[in-house]
């Protein structure tokens, strides 16, 4: 929709063109949902397109996403063989209840910040151990896990004017096997909960819980863990009362189904673990 | 920010832009999204049907990548290749996909069809194998998306329009063509010079007092023209609902208030050069509002005590809008009589119709002094008393009229954009154009009453009802409109569908603080047929009989007395009878084995489930139509019917019943339609009455026109006129064929006038029949309810165009899984709507729908025109109380509370992970 208080749009070539940041202005990356809503504080864009950024960069040390990188790009992004946890890019992608029209516009870095408790993109880099790089404005970049980046509902660990850069995804997560599990009220719908687990080559666990919490839980353990230690560790993670309530979900209904799959993704890795 | 960098705002240059091949600069706002600029620029193919990304009407391509224009900065087009709906074809003729949608018809309204061709084309080989996820960017309210599939595995549907066989064939819609390539012009399709935009504040509170409203800052405010609230306005009481008798409804609301009755109600209107400004200035009003107590569910409502929210006069007795009670033979002796009593309540929940084009309208006043309204309506003819009833007009100075409408589904049965912009337009002499955003279809239009129905039905042991018992409460929610008509519904057919001596209901309207209900597809009966089904369903399990049999049992015979609770005569009778048929069908179906396997697992509990319908082909209160059919100098007829088309078909097949009686082809019948100026009066498309009353009188005056040229023919060749008969484009008299051109000039000489105008009436009133099984699978875990089968069998008597009948079936059961499974309207405790957007309140998408098989009973109706029934809402009834049927069956729980999303259902199916 228009956004009628906007009056002007910045097309910085560079961050540093970006200056003094102050309420009013909003980072404008892919738009799909800065668009999608009435935004009557926001009177500037600082349009993110013209920074260069490059989309993907895959390397020995792991796939760097650009904030900026379409989702379209991260959907038809082909990985190394030895990335066996890949498959988990366009899983992801297909959880969002956003369409393949939407992905031609909409970025990774914008569902990553936008840090809704369905926000799949964050499923993803949580789930593959990502590390998240931070610009703040006119200081050095830092660098957060990309499991601490979101707070809570529509909450993350940015300043005010502070971009996200890129997310790095380690190779050492995308060589885990996986599991995946997913539901949502309707079909194809908005995540309820959406949750991955992976295990390395030594055993180390790990499972990540999103959609079904404010903001994505993680559990480890250094070997497979029994179904009893799992679902006490989930107890421990998280309160009954600690599961996101809405209208694509009950809290009870979230709570239920990260119980339930969290038990699948266990007994399937566990199977993946015995080997072939 | 540094000077060097680029920058777009108000002082910018212009950008070079490209769109369909067409280069031209402009400057966008810089918040603008390309949608608004494509249509500025003439590309009004390219629609709203969310403004928020998720329907997919406004799919453009840039550089041939398809994206939602609604989500796309105006300015990033630049220097890149746009494409509309309006250069999808390139050179000759249309694009494959468009000569697809054609050929299947894959529209009915065609306001999300521009969107979806877009999709559709840009579309790769392993996305059309995956049309669910294809698709699930894309919404269509009208379809239930059979027909769109049906495009895209190429199947044409339309057959040749043959002279003389019109009735009966799969012709497409005269419109077709415009739809297919974006011209098709929808109310808000139009530059019009001068615009003034309107914008509306609506109440945060669900129930207020205004004490104040400080317009000084909006006043000065950029832009701003003019600005309206209580104090500015006709104090004149009226009803948005619109039927043929006013008093049907009560006047209980004024064109703007100083009591909030429900929170979404309109303040204050604010008019502007722009709808950015106007949008701006309302931003800027200050209201004062005193808070009152609010209520929202009819039961409190109805207790002593209760805030109420209607005095003098309005209501029966403090919040009960309206009271229906009946009772025929002794419900007190029937359920004593009775082996066993099954007594339990269940509801259903309000909705939305979701129509994609919003309401809106266009009025303007020419130099003559009249008042032009182009509008999203139903009903332009009663829109345009009711107008005159609030500005003391009279109807000869205002004209309301359609363009295309996109959707209704009886949510534009209800004047609620056209009062405010006749204001606007009168008090500013300038056009005044107001669109309704969704959000505002959510908050400020109208939706399904929400209903709760106690049921008690008491039986022998092999099944024979003894009595049948209701109580129905009807949140009516803040104005009445319709909510005594719903009720008269909601204890009518559904009840009158079972034979059984001793029947007694009580209903109660109410109003409460709660978004207004109104008039939606099915009508009362859908909520109260979803109560009595499952009731049945219920009973028979008690009984340990199959649900056919036990409804074979009690269902109502064409021997029968049509009857429900009120023992006088009625006007309804059996113009003809198959629900037998549809019984079979459903049951047979059922046992084919056909649809998909359950899934494997032992998690997956497998069910099926079946519920029948009955409805009344028109309303009970006064319905009139008329048409007028001339014949042209160049041997072709121009047809004029008041009833609105809004994707229901009417246009088809008026045309095709013309045609018919004419002895011609539909293509030789020009048609307008829904203009206060241009057509006959009608009361308006609602209630199933395209057919049975605006077809019929189509029907009467193309009897009346063949009557009148086969008379002149007979004079003017000397052949007995039982020896003339009309053929395609000429008379046959005798042996010699006259070419209706020819004989036009002759009688036009002789002063003979080739026309007809017929009106028609709704007495007596036939009833139609739909029966629907489906078998589900239900996770008992995730709780997750997929349709593996979906069979439907409908009784509408002589099918004009069976391809159109077969869609409004189609979408019919679409809307009808939405609301079982899917839809769901929250509103916090104060009354205000949570979820305001398709985004968070879902109707089905591709995915969402089964694929159903739909069958016909063989009937021909003695009293519809042509042997054809209504159909347009009775289809909707069985569907949700079929699934929650098959879910009880699958699972062994009732689930008596629409809806059946996993989360409200998954603690009662006891699987504890």
């Amino acid at each position: 929709m228009n956004l009628n208080t906007v009056r002007s749009v910045h097309r910085p070539a560079s961050a540093a063109e970006v200056g003094h940041w102050r309420d009013g202005y909003a980072w404008l990356a892919g738009g799909t949902w800065l668009f999608s809503e009435p935004q009557p504080s926001v009177d500037t864009l600082i349009d993110l397109e013209r920074l260069g950024w490059p989309a993907l960069e895959a390397t020995e040390a792991g796939l760097d996403i650009a904030a900026t990188c379409r989702v379209a790009e991260l959907y038809h992004f082909v990985a190394p063989e030895e990335w066996i946890a890949a498959p988990l890019l366009r899983a992801c992608c297909e959880a969002l209840l956003a369409s393949f029209k939407i992905w031609n516009t909409a970025t990774v870095g914008g569902n990553i910040c936008m840090s809704l408790p369905a926000g799949a993109m964050i499923s993803l880099v949580v789930g593959l151990e990502g590390i998240c790089t931070l610009w703040p404005p006119g200081g050095e970049p830092r660098e957060v896990p990309a499991a601490s980046f979101v707070t809570g509902n529509h909450a993350n660990v940015l300043a005010p004017g502070e971009l996200l850069r890129k997310i790095r995804l380690p190779a050492s997560a995308l060589k885990k096997q996986f599991a995946v599990r997913r539901a949502s009220l309707t079909h194809l719908g908005r995540s309820a909960a959406l949750l991955i687990g992976t295990r390395g080559a030594a055993g180390e666990w790990l499972l990540t819980i999103t959609a079904a919490t404010p903001r994505p839980v993680q559990i480890r353990f250094a070997e497979d863990p029994s179904a009893a230690s799992l679902r006490a560790a989930i107890d421990a993670a998280i309160a009954p009362s600690g599961y996101f309530s809405d209208v694509h979900g009950t809290a009870a209904y979230k709570r239920h189904l990260s119980y339930h799959f969290a038990e699948e993704i266990r007994a399937e890795l566990a199977r993946a673990g015995v080997g072939p | 920010m540094n000077d060097d960098v680029s920058r777009l705002d108000q002082a910018s240059g212009l950008l070079e832009f490209n769109v369909n091949g067409r280069r031209f600069s402009a400057r966008p706002e810089p918040g603008q999204c390309l949608r608004t600029f494509l249509r500025e620029h003439g590309s009004f193919g390219v629609k709203k049907g969310c403004d928020a990304g998720d329907c997919g009407a406004c799919t453009v391509w840039l550089d041939g990548t398809p994206v939602h224009s609604c989500l796309f900065p105006a300015f990033r087009a630049e220097g890149r290749a746009v494409t509309t709906i309006e250069g999808l074809a390139t050179g000759e003729g249309m694009h494959p996909v468009q000569k697809a949608f054609l050929d299947a018809q894959a529209f009915q309204c065609g306001f999300c069809a521009a969107g979806m061709m877009m999709t559709v084309a840009a579309l790769d080989n392993a996305q059309r194998v995956d049309l669910p996820h294809a698709l699930k960017g894309n919404l269509c309210r009208c379809t239930g998306y059979r027909s769109i599939a049906d495009a895209i595995h190429g199947v044409r549907e339309v057959e040749q329009d043959v002279a003389g066989h019109a009735c009966g064939a799969n012709l497409a819609n005269p419109f077709a063509e415009g739809i297919a390539t974006g011209r098709a012009r929808y109310t808000m399709d139009i530059a019009v010079d001068h615009l003034l935009h309107l914008k509306v504040l609506r109440s945060p509170h669900a129930h207020a007092r205004i004490r104040r409203i400080g317009r000084e800052r909006a006043e000065a405010a950029p832009g701003v023209v003019a600005i309206f609230t209580w104090e500015d306005v006709p104090r004149r009481l009226y009803s948005t609902a619109t039927h043929e008798d006013h008093l049907v409804d009560p006047d209980d609301c004024y064109l703007l208030d100083d009591v909030m009755r429900f929170a979404g109600q309109r303040v204050a209107a604010v008019v502007a050069e722009s709808e950015a400004q106007a949008e701006a200035a309302c931003r800027l009003l200050e209201v004062e509002y005193e808070v009152l107590p609010a209520v929202f569910d009819p039961e409190e409502a109805m207790r002593p005590g209760a805030p109420i929210l209607h005095g003098d006069g309005i209501a029966a007795y403090g919040n009960v809008f309206v009271d229906i009670h009946g009772e025929v033979g002794n419900v007190a002796e029937g359920l004593a009589a009775a082996d066993i009593v099954h007594e339990r309540t269940y509801s259903t929940s309000r909705v939305q119709h979701a129509h994609l084009e919003t309401h809106g309208s266009i009025a303007w006043k020419d130099e003559a002094g009249r008042i032009h309204i182009r509008t999203s309506s139903q009903a332009p003819f009663i829109v345009q008393q009711k107008l005159c009833h609030i500005f003391g007009l009279r109807t000869h100075d205002v004209h309301v009229f359609t363009e295309r409408v996109g959707g209704g589904f009886g949510g534009k049965q209800e004047m609620l954009s056209e009062d405010l912009c006749v204001l606007a337009a009168l008090k500013t002499g300038r056009p005044v154009k107001w669109e309704f955003t969704r959000e505002e279809e959510f908050i400020g239009a109208t939706t399904r009453h929400q209903m709760t129905t106690e049921v008690r039905l008491g039986a022998r042991r092999d099944g024979t009802l003894t009595a049948i018992q209701v109580r129905v409460v009807s949140n009516t929610g803040a104005y009445g409109g319709h909510g005594g008509e719903t009720l008269a519904a909601a204890l009518s057919c559904p009840i009158a569908a079972y034979r059984c001596a001793n029947k007694k209901a009580d209903g109660y309207a109410v109003y409460t603080n709660m978004l207004p209900g109104g008039g939606f597809r099915g009508y009362g009966a859908s909520q109260t047929t979803f109560a009595i089904e499952s009731a049945m369903d219920d009973l028979a399990r008690k009984l340990g009989l199959d649900p056919f049999t036990i409804r074979r049992r009690n269902m109502v015979r064409p021997e029968d007395w049509i009857e429900s609770i009120w023992g006088e005569a009625s006007d309804v009778d059996f113009g003809s009878y198959g629900l037998d048929q549809c019984m079979d069908l459903v049951e047979q179906a059922l046992r084919s084995g056909r649809g998909s396997p359950k899934p494997d697992g032992e998690e997956w509990l497998e069910g099926t489930g079946m519920a029948l319908a009955m409805l009344e082909s028109g309303p009970p209160t006064e319905h009139r139509s008329g048409a007028e059919l001339q014949l042209l100098a160049d041997g072709t007829y121009h047809l004029a019917v008041g009833s609105t088309e809004m994707g229901n078909g009417s246009t088809t097949s008026h045309r095709q019943i013309a045609a018919e009686v004419l002895g011609t082809r539909a293509g030789r019948i020009a048609i307008i339609n829904a203009d206060t100026d241009r057509t006959p009066y009608d009361t308006g498309t609602f209630a199933s009455t395209g057919t049975v009353v605006a077809g019929r009188a189509v029907a009467l005056a193309a009897t009346a026109l063949k009557d009148n040229i086969l008379e002149y023919a007979s004079r003017n060749s000397g052949v007995p006129a039982a020896e003339c008969r009309l053929d395609d484009d000429a008379v046959v008299c005798g042996t010699r064929r006259i070419p209706l051109v020819t004989l036009y000039a002759a009688g036009t000489a002789e002063r003979h006038r080739f026309a007809a105008r017929r009106k028609s009436y709704l007495s007596p009133r036939t009833v139609g029949f739909n029966v629907h099984g489906v078998r589900v699978a239900v996770n008992r875990v995730t709780a997750e309810i997929r349709i593996l089968q979906s069979v439907h069998a409908a009784d509408i008597g002589r099918r004009i165009n069976p391809m159109q009948c077969r869609g409004q079936i189609d979408g019919a059961i679409a809307m009808g899984v939405g609301w079982a499974l899917y839809e769901h309207m929250v509103h916090d405790e104060n009354g205000v709507m949570v979820n305001p957007s398709f985004r968070n309140c879902r109707i089905p998408t591709f995915a969402d729908v089964p694929a159903s098989e739909v069958f016909f009973a063989d009937t021909y109706d003695r009293i519809g025109p042509l042997g054809a029934k209504a159909q347009g809402e009775c289809a909707i009834n069985p569907v949700a109380p079929a699934i929650a049927n098959a879910v009880a069956n699958a699972t062994g729980v009732r689930f008596a509370h629409l809806p059946l999303t996993p989360d409200r259902i998954f603690a009662s199916l006891g699987t504890h992970p």
